[in-house]
């Protein structure tokens, strides 16, 4: 195994979109700088916006309804967009979704930036369909999205409690790309943060190098229909 | 947080359009606002995938986290309010005899086949082929419109500590849910031909759908 490499990094400020391509043979780390931070985060085939991250088909094949270590975000065609090779969070919500400029406003009122600036009230959905839009696609390109850093537990009845303090300052998660992946995220407020102020944490992101998985790889025999979606994955990319 | 159970008065006679889909099949309509849209599972445990998109935008679709945030609730049941990407409320389910329908599984495919079963179960039918075939007839729509969709009378059991599995379902013939349409929208509907694990008890039959004109709606 080779050692990674710290290719670049920048700390994305809290509240705010953010987007690169993630290439097959590199990884990004997402750092929770002073803890409770949310990161909302959507991928795409970085070469065909078409293929695209499906949380049903996330959750069904792994038997899941939460994102921890040798966990696999996958697309809607069988195949593996980014698996999580590292995390020292232990749990991120696949299911909750994002805030709505409605919900800040229910919550929070209203501080727009004619009277505040930048320290203006943003909400997720905006920030993420700006950030796809900067791609060139549109609302009907805006699908379902991971938080991480976040713990949202869910009972046999259905109902979901926030779990709070999930992250801790210097938590980290890594997330490898098993095709080249458009990532998007905002680093917006969880929408179940029963927080009573409006909150903005920033998250730093490192592009790393890293090794391609053999059928070793703990994502990979983390069970049997990972290594059957890493197989998918293998022969799309030759 | 929501009724359980809870009756309908409408009666069948009285609907405007009754259709039955057999499985295997797509089907796509137009509810328009105030109208009352039933889906009836004829001979029981027949999961059916089901999404709403907005007639008049369809960049305006369900959205499964929405929905779950907003009520911070992942079933659905009545009282159950189907919200939209953009936050607003689709469909409102007004009555329901079966219970815990599934958020989360969303649509079977061909290719999900691949990892879930194994590499050789590519070629069998699969929920994904009739939602394009459906969305791909309708202008202005394509794959982009397939997004996590609903399973009414698919029962998909979770726990606290993050798992999840498909289970026998806890439908029966004759049990249905009911929703009033808050929008003009398309129900857009694949009756669900899985045969690799016991959503459809491994043999899937067909389910009707009906609508209700109301006051609102005529």
């Amino acid at each position: 195994m080779s050692e990674s490499k710290v290719l670049c990094e920048q700390v994305i400020a809290g509240g705010w979109n953010y987007s690169r391509i993630v290439k097959r043979g590199q990884k990004i780390r997402l750092t929770d700088i002073e803890g409770g931070a949310n990161a909302s985060l959507m991928c795409y085939n970085a070469h065909n916006f078409t293929e695209r991250f499906n949380l049903g088909d996330t959750l069904k094949i792994q038997h899941i309804c939460r994102i921890a270590k040798n966990c696999c975000l996958y697309g809607d065609m069988g195949r593996i967009l980014l698996s999580v090779v590292e995390d020292t969070v232990g749990w991120h919500d696949p299911l909750c979704g994002c805030t709505h400029a409605s919900l800040i406003k229910e919550r929070f009122g209203e501080k727009d930036y004619q009277s505040a600036h930048n320290d203006f009230y943003r909400n997720g959905y905006d920030s993420l369909l700006v950030e796809i839009g900067k791609h060139g696609m549109t609302k009907r390109d805006f699908t379902e999205l991971v938080n991480f850093f976040s713990k949202v537990v869910v009972t046999s009845d259905g109902k979901m409690t926030f779990v709070e303090n999930n992250s801790k300052p210097g938590d980290y998660v890594e997330l490898r790309a098993e095709m080249d992946t458009l990532v998007v995220i905002d680093t917006g407020m969880h929408p179940l943060n029963p927080s009573k102020e409006y909150l903005r944490k920033p998250v730093k992101v490192e592009l790393l190098t890293c090794d391609i998985a053999g059928a070793e790889d703990p994502c990979f025999t983390w069970c049997p229909e990972n290594g059957r979606g890493f197989i998918n994955t293998a022969n799309y990319n030759l | 947080m929501f009724t359980k159970y809870l009756e309908s008065t409408l009666k069948e006679e009285d609907a405007c359009y009754v259709e039955d889909v057999a499985a295997g099949k797509g089907w796509l309509h137009l509810i328009k606002k105030g109208q009352i849209f039933r889906i009836l599972d004829l001979k029981g445990n027949q999961a059916v995938d089901t999404l709403f998109i907005n007639a008049n935008d369809p960049s305006e679709r369900y959205s499964v986290q929405q929905t779950v945030q907003r009520q911070a609730n992942c079933l659905v049941g009545v009282g159950t309010k189907l919200y939209s990407n953009d936050d607003n409320p689709m469909l409102t389910v007004i009555a329901d005899t079966c219970g815990d329908h599934d958020t989360l599984g969303s649509a079977c495919s061909c290719e999900s086949n691949t990892c879930r079963y194994s590499l050789d179960k590519r070629y069998m039918h699969a929920c994904r082929e009739s939602f394009l075939k459906v969305l791909l007839e309708t202008p202005n729509l394509d794959k982009r419109d397939q997004v996590n969709n609903l399973n009414f009378f698919m029962y998909v059991p979770f726990d606290e500590k993050g798992n999840l599995n498909f289970a026998d379902g806890i439908s029966g013939s004759g049990k249905y849910v009911e929703m009033r349409a808050e929008m003009d929208v398309f129900a857009v509907v694949s009756n669900c031909p899985q045969l690799n694990n016991p959503c459809n008890a491994y043999d899937p039959t067909p389910v009707r759908m009906i609508i209700w004109d109301s006051k609102e709606s005529v």
